[in-house]
């Protein structure tokens, strides 16, 4: 539809990339509105980084289109770079201009000034205020990705693209940053932003999961993570490695997964009670020896999800 | 603040910031100059000679005097015949002997033709023909100052190095030299500068943003172009102090080409980094692409009309070459743009070819 | 201070390091048990890599004691190096050589006789199903598989003690369990595996954690008593609760 096409903030229609005999994208089409905060979510390597550098007009795809802003990424470079803030995967920003003097270069850069776009960038600028003279690289993790949030947000982009914002970031870092996005989110800017850790789906408005340059799935985190349509249970008994290996060996396992403290149990057979499950394998772990044996029916989680989604993990080459 | 001055500032705040390089490159060249200076001089001083004058008179000791008032040379011995020269040459006493014909005065008064042979130890040929064109120095400024005093010389001069009559080589050296130094260095500076962006991932910044190659790679060479013209204003200043190259034209002119010479080498720098994508690989190819060619083919140490034409016309396309012809008139010469415009005019032109294929090859996209 | 070194992996006592006026590690004392998954949480900054190059033998303590498979970290750092193995999320293998070729160099590296090598090779190629990929260069394996191998090569020789910083970032959520199974395994096997990693789903993994805060280990135990202790429900919270604090008054 059309119309439709010039309301979406994000158009992408079955979009492929492939880089000699690999192929980072295939067939990838979706939509996103304007005002969303939404997530690819996926493993290193599944394409993330591609499709965003499509989409910010980095890289040309080899089939499909897609537009941003209504504006074919191949054909209106120009026109988009002065309407898209970009944070690329790796951290890039020049280490040795200080936190002030970077902020400074990329808005000049759009012919901007700092003040004017001020508003924008005041709450995460207020934390790296005290830092203002230090060399960007010298700043700690976390602050090091503030600052490259500041530099693309800084001549008030119309869409904001970031590209794995909070890899290798520490849990309270990483909290902090997606609460900024939140507070991006409420002043009206569409936010697309990929990452590695299913448990930061849950943040997003929509996600996409992304493997192996393929969309497995789109949806809200909740829809995603009910989606899962089996029961699922949480192993608890003892020491885990035996426990794993017990439960592997147990002729109804279906899936077992360690996840948090627990595992996590899928029974092979269709169509039975949930009870019938829990109990037929609490009675199995007794009889392998295991005491305190606790079987629960538990709630999937996006990353439960996203592994039975992903069927067969990476195979070696 | 415009996107070009910003871009401006941040390559100067880079420049000041990284105190190091900023040192290595302003006394690079100073210090290579000195090295450099030292090391290729061809200046050969106290050559033991000996003139076999069979028929003494005032003129040829007139000659034999010219011989011994220059430092260039050590008159050893005087021989009345030419059979003792070989063993003085076996011996090594002498590295050069003057052969005069046996009725040397008589025939100069009479306005007939002499001969005079020179012999050189060529066991070491580069000095060997330096000490031959140092005799034939002396013996035509003895037929000059014959010439002016109404006689008339019939000596037969091979050849005549009219600006440069002390033949000291550092005149000849040092203007080369300061081409030499001011591409490598400048090709470095923005070759390395331009590659450092895409290594730290900065350059995928710039792309998204409106920045125009264009503006990326004239705001990087301008940068660049302020301490490019500091090693300049040294080379110069060391060129006149240290090794007294005279400056006869204007240095206001020199300064100017000078610079004009810094904007091609560092366009080379870019449009070489615009090609490759690691500091490494720019590194070796500013070396590669400046160096041996700037000392090859530029005529500042090998003359290239002694050289096979196709190398010659290569070297019409060496920067440096037409430098060097610049630099060598306005410092050796005096002449001004009145004759060294085509010179300038060429570097010109390869600067915008230079300014424009970077701007080419330059990919508004990653890979 | 346990009085036989072969009981305890590791043993740190009041270990200092001092840059400066900056106390990157600010005593901490802890014991890993032989055999014993032990995850070593913190912040970014908190001085989690300056304590690892400390017990790596990398780095000189500027005060406190501690042992490493029985060697003192001051005297005996070369003893410490041959007795751990190690692997990081950066660097681990030769990306342009093949997978052979990387075990081949490790092996040569720690004095491996030709036909320990070989033999470990087969071993460590059937065990992770990476016959066929033998001869490829390391750098056309998926991630998850390189990561694999990496711990294994780690492994290559035999070390008591294995230590990993942040092996698994990046890696698809199946994958990442398998290679917790491989630690699990060399765990039972009597390894000692120190981890470091941002996945707090992982932290839950571990026999014992600790959670550096600014220098200091400021919470130590296995995480079902440390969620009792503090009252949480989770490692993630716990290590929230304890690190944004920190967070908010330094960078």
């Amino acid at each position: 539809m059309p119309t439709l096409a010039s309301t979406n903030a994000v158009e992408i229609d079955g979009l492929g990339k492939r880089f000699g005999a690999t192929v980072a994208l295939e067939n990838v089409s979706l939509a996103i509105p304007p005002g969303e905060l939404f997530g690819f979510i996926g493993p290193d390597g599944a394409g993330k980084t591609t499709l965003f550098r499509i989409l910010v007009t980095l890289i040309l795809p080899d089939q499909g289109r897609a537009t941003v802003l209504g504006r074919d990424v191949t054909t209106d470079v120009w026109d988009l770079r002065r309407r898209v803030g970009y944070m690329p995967g790796r951290f890039s920003l020049y280490p040795d201009l200080s936190v002030e003097e970077n902020l400074r270069f990329f808005a000049s850069v759009f012919g901007a000034s700092v003040e004017e776009h001020y508003d924008l960038i005041a709450p995460i600028y207020e934390q790296l205020a005290p830092f203002k003279d230090r060399p960007a690289g010298a700043l700690s993790g976390g602050m090091k990705q503030k600052l490259a949030l500041c530099c693309a947000l800084v001549h008030r982009p119309e869409i904001l693209f970031l590209d794995e914002p909070t890899t290798g970031v520490d849990a309270v870092s990483r909290r902090e940053f997606w609460e900024l996005l939140d507070r991006l989110k409420a002043s009206g800017l569409t936010i697309v932003v990929s990452t590695p850790y299913m448990d930061e789906a849950n943040r997003c408005g929509r996600v996409a999961l992304i493997q192996r340059g393929r969309i497995l799935a789109i949806d809200t985190p909740t829809r995603i993570a009910e989606s899962f349509g089996r029961p699922l249970f949480a192993v608890r008994a003892g020491k885990r490695y035996p426990l794993l290996l017990a439960v592997r060996e147990y002729a109804n396992a279906g899936t077992v997964f360690p996840f948090g403290d627990a595992l996590h149990y899928t029974d092979r057979r269709d169509g039975l009670m949930p009870d019938a499950i829990a109990s037929g394998l609490r009675d199995y772990l007794r009889g392998r020896g295991f005491a305190d044996v606790e079987v629960k029916l538990t709630a999937p989680t996006i990353e439960d999800s996203f592994m039975a989604r992903m069927g067969e993990p990476e195979r070696a080459a | 603040m415009s996107a070009f001055a910003g871009l401006l500032r941040k390559e100067g705040l880079h420049i000041l910031r990284d105190r190091r390089t900023l040192l290595v490159v302003i006394f690079m060249p100073i210090l290579q100059v000195v090295l450099f200076g030292y090391a290729i001089r061809t200046d050969i001083t106290d050559i033991r000679v000996a003139i076999v004058d069979p028929s003494p008179d005032a003129s040829t000791l007139e000659l034999r005097n010219r011989f011994s008032a220059t430092n260039a040379f050590k008159l050893v011995r005087v021989l009345p015949n030419p059979t003792l020269l070989d063993h003085l040459f076996a011996s090594g006493a002498i590295q050069e002997a003057v052969v005069l014909d046996g009725d040397f005065a008589n025939r100069l008064a009479r306005g007939l033709p002499v001969r005079i042979l020179i012999i050189a130890d060529a066991s070491e040929p580069n000095s060997g023909s330096a000490m031959e064109s140092y005799a034939l120095g002396v013996i035509q400024g003895f037929e000059r100052d014959v010439a002016t005093r109404g006689g008339t010389v019939r000596i037969a001069a091979e050849a005549r190095m009219r600006f440069n009559p002390t033949r000291a080589s550092s005149n000849l050296f040092v203007p080369g030299l300061i081409a030499f130094v001011l591409t490598v260095v400048s090709a470095l500076m923005t070759a390395i500068s331009l590659t450092r962006e895409k290594e730290t991932g900065t350059m995928e910044i710039l792309l998204v943003s409106p920045l125009k190659p264009f503006q990326i790679i004239v705001g990087k060479v301008l940068a660049y172009l302020v301490i490019g013209f500091l090693s300049v204003l040294f080379v110069v200043a060391e060129a006149r102090l240290i090794f007294n190259v005279p400056l006869r034209g204007s240095l206001l002119l020199l300064l100017g080409e000078g610079l004009l010479y810094i904007l091609t080498s560092l366009s080379l720098g870019i449009l070489i980094s615009s090609r490759t994508s690691s500091q490494r690989v720019a590194m070796i190819g500013a070396l590669a692409g400046t160096m041996l060619p700037t000392i090859l083919l530029s005529g500042f140490i090998f003359p290239l009309e002694s050289m096979p034409w196709p190398l010659r016309v290569i070297a019409n396309a060496i920067p440096a070459k037409w430098f060097v012809i610049i630099a060598r008139g306005v410092m050796l010469k005096g002449v001004g743009l009145e004759y060294l415009w085509p010179q300038t005019l060429i570097l010109l032109g390869m600067t915008v070819v230079l300014v424009a294929a970077a701007t080419r090859s330059f990919r508004i996209r990653l890979a | 201070m346990t009085a036989t070194p072969q009981q305890a992996a590791i043993e740190a006592h009041e270990l200092t390091r001092r840059f400066g006026s900056f106390i990157a590690v600010d005593r901490i004392s802890f014991d890993v048990a032989a055999g014993e998954v032990f995850g070593f949480l913190g912040a970014n900054g908190a001085g989690k890599t300056t304590a690892i190059r400390i017990l790596t033998g990398l780095l000189s303590p500027t005060s406190g004691t501690a042992r490493v498979a029985g060697h003192d970290v001051y005297s005996e750092s070369e003893w410490i190096k041959r007795r751990i193995g190690y692997m990081s999320q950066k660097f681990s293998l030769y990306e342009d050589l093949t997978v052979r070729e990387n075990i081949r160099l490790y092996g040569g590296i720690y004095d491996l006789s030709k036909d320990e090598v070989r033999d470990r090779t087969a071993r460590m190629l059937s065990r992770l199903g990476l016959e066929q990929s033998a001869d490829t260069q390391v750098r056309s394996l998926p991630l998850g598989w390189r990561q694999k191998l990496a711990f294994s090569v780690a492994l290559l020789h035999e070390p008591s003690i294995v230590f990993l910083d942040e092996p698994t970032s990046g890696v698809d959520p199946i994958t990442r369990r398998q290679f917790w199974e491989l630690i699990y395994e060399a765990a039972a096997g009597g390894t000692t595996v120190f981890v470091t990693t941002h996945y707090m789903d992982e932290a839950e993994y571990c026999d014992r954690i600790s959670i550096m805060v600014a220098g200091r280990i400021e919470a130590l135990g296995s995480p079902a008593e440390l969620r009792r202790r503090f009252g949480v429900e989770s490692i993630d919270e716990l290590f929230v609760q304890l690190a944004r604090p920190a967070a908010a008054q330094t960078s």
